[in-house]
């Protein structure tokens, strides 16, 4: 019931998004057409708005954006004017929907590698931090997780190519044609994540085993591993969960960077591009699929969360 | 021997008593002070140390030095400019640290009033107040942080004020980024603070205040700001770095700060624009890239030195 109601609830949330973003691309001054202008004429301008209804109030666009706008032509028949949702002004002869198309998965691949490094390696590092507390392992593992939180990408994924592609020429530089080249952009956006999720899951390693149900089991006669591994792990997974919903829109965010300098083809470039071109419907366009991925995804994370904890139940 | 057999310490001695036990925090609070000073002392050296050595090191300072490795005159190298990397990194620092400080005070004034009232006041006014920060937590903020930016900068660029005092216009951009940034940052200030002050708020000292006949602007003076300093103090430890983090992500991908101004965000990007095959100029990188690093890394130690200190729970 709760997570039908949630559903519901974010259909006026993106319907705010939109307009909200709708209106602040709509602040800036001039048109898409600006930088474009040396040759063309002002009649050839005011065409172009005219074709693009960039001449029409803002309320009116908004509409169109829909397509909920009819209008009447020449002979005064009324008829539906089409949505503009799918207009790029500046790659005129694609539709928005073909860039997502082709962007989107390569994203979500590198979203999704990186998802699976950072849970790879942050998960065990939290686990033998934890398990060797105030030894050796805990003090290089617990460090090397803080020192991977400071470092952003941008510094990684520099040092990374440096390394492995100039110097030792094991991977190559860019793009994104096979598996070698994902190598490298993973790692870079992954680790963050991986620090994260290695100092979450130790805490509550360390807060699990400290809890009562554990001192029951340990009373009980079971052995520390199996302590560890039965009992405390599965109490110890859910602040990690938890994180993910944030983390996901973190590894969305963090691969425009990631992106732009292993030049892969994914869709934060044409986000970052369309927004400094004043490409009015693919910013709105984009800035609603990040914000409906972001929802889908949070909701999935908390309704994952009440399966793996019963005691969870939201109202 | 009068000495008392027990002394009475107030909870911040208390703190501080265990944050100078510390090592880690005191050893990044000595750096960040160093950094400080540096970053305060250098043009002052740079203009008392004579006409040599300022033409050597003036960060704005071109030469025919081009790429010239770290070495006894340019301790970081130069850059394609001949230009001295010790010192666009110190002068980098400014703008970094600054949107950083700046940053956090917007978050901490919107984040402390939004939770203190939510939390004071209480009833329906919390529940609307909390409703819109759970909103705009599902919201993908940096998205609408780019899209603010992008289209108030094009403002800036075309208005008249500006065209003519380019100073002014990098200076209002960085105000833009202050405002851009404080203003997603405050939604986890916003619910510790109003989780604070709910459980203050039915505390007996304040109930005894209030049945003195205390009005709440002194109840809210004199006992929830100075009991809720501590978990401020620490958050305001862990906001910064993301917000640095932010900013030198925006300015990687050429939104935030614009040449000739330099924050460590560009400095890393203009490296980053010359790795080629054939020479490695990894000074350009490593040095903008490693003080970052260090920065964020003393920033976050000190963060959970506080955290310990005032014996802070987590969210």
């Amino acid at each position: 019931m709760y997570f039908v109601k949630r559903l519901a609830f974010s259909v006026p949330l993106l319907i705010f998004i939109s307009a909200l973003a709708f209106l602040l691309v709509h602040l800036a001054p001039g048109g898409p057409f600006d930088r474009e202008r040396a040759p063309a004429s002002p009649e050839i301008e005011r065409n172009l708005m005219a074709t693009y209804h960039l001449d029409e109030p803002v309320w009116k666009q908004y509409l169109r954006y829909f397509g909920l706008v009819w209008e009447k032509d020449a002979g005064g028949h009324w008829h539906h004017a089409p949505a503009s949702f799918d207009v790029s002004y500046k790659y005129r002869n694609h539709r928005v929907s073909d860039i997502i198309a082709q962007g989107l998965p390569v994203s979500m691949t590198l979203g999704a590698l990186s998802f699976g490094f950072a849970l790879g390696v942050g998960l065990p590092l939290g686990f033998i931090t934890a398990a060797r507390r105030g030894r050796w392992e805990d003090y290089a593992g617990s460090f090397l997780a803080v020192l991977v939180v400071c470092v952003p990408g941008f510094v990684v994924a520099p040092v990374l190519i440096l390394v492995f592609c100039i110097k030792l020429n094991w991977f190559p530089v860019a793009l994104w044609e096979s598996p070698l080249h994902m190598v490298l952009p993973m790692i870079a956006l992954g680790l963050f994540f991986a620090g994260k999720i290695a100092r979450l899951f130790r805490e509550g390693m360390l807060t699990a085993m400290q809890s009562e149900f554990v001192t029951a089991a340990r009373a009980k006669g079971l052995g520390e591993n199996v302590l560890l591994l039965k009992h405390a792990v599965r109490t110890a997974i859910l602040p990690v969960v938890s994180y993910s919903g944030p983390m996901l829109a973190d590894l969305l965010t963090g691969s425009f960077v990631i992106e732009n300098i292993f030049q892969i083809p994914g869709i934060g470039v044409f986000f970052i591009n369309s927004s400094i071109n004043s490409d009015y419907m693919m910013t709105v366009d984009l800035a609603l699929l990040y914000a409906l991925l972001l929802i889908g995804l949070n909701l999935i994370v908390d309704f994952s969360y009440t399966l793996l904890d019963p005691r969870v139940k939201y109202e | 021997m009068s000495e008392p057999t027990q002394q009475h310490f107030s909870p911040n001695q208390r703190a501080w008593r265990r944050f100078k036990n510390n090592r880690p925090a005191i050893l990044s609070a000595w750096f960040l002070v160093i950094l400080l000073i540096a970053i305060v002392a250098w043009p002052v050296i740079l203009k008392i140390a004579g006409a040599h050595f300022d033409q050597l090191h003036n960060p704005n300072q071109l030469s025919d030095a081009q790429f010239s490795p770290p070495d006894a005159q340019h301790w970081f190298g130069t850059d394609v400019h001949g230009r001295d990397i010790f010192s666009r990194v110190l002068f980098g620092a400014q703008i970094s640290l600054l949107v950083g400080v700046v940053g956090t005070l917007v978050s901490l004034v919107i984040g402390v009033l939004w939770g203190a009232i939510a939390g004071y006041i209480g009833g329906k006014t919390d529940d609307i107040l909390m409703r819109i920060v759970d909103v705009l937590y599902s919201l993908p903020s940096i998205i609408f942080v780019i899209v603010l930016i992008t289209t108030l900068g094009e403002l800036l660029k075309q208005s008249h004020l500006v065209q003519n005092s380019p100073a002014l216009a990098s200076g209002l951009r960085v105000t833009l980024l202050f405002v851009g940034l404080g203003a997603v940052s405050w939604l986890t200030m916003a619910r510790i603070v109003r989780g604070q002050v709910l459980s203050l708020r039915t505390r007996a000292f304040v109930e005894a205040s209030r049945a003195l006949g205390a009005k709440p602007h002194w109840i809210l003076a004199r006992h929830i700001i100075p009991n809720i300093f501590g978990i401020v103090i620490t958050y305001l430890a862990l906001t910064m770095p993301a917000i640095i983090l932010y900013e030198s992500f925006l300015s990687y991908l050429g939104l935030g700060v614009q040449p000739p101004m330099a924050s460590w965000g560009t400095l890393i990007s203009e490296g980053v624009s010359q790795i080629n095959p054939i020479r490695i100029y990894w000074w350009l990188i490593v040095f903008p890239g490693g003080v970052l690093v260090t920065t964020l890394l003393a920033l976050n130690f000190l963060g959970d030195g506080l955290r310990d200190a005032w014996d802070v729970k987590g969210k």
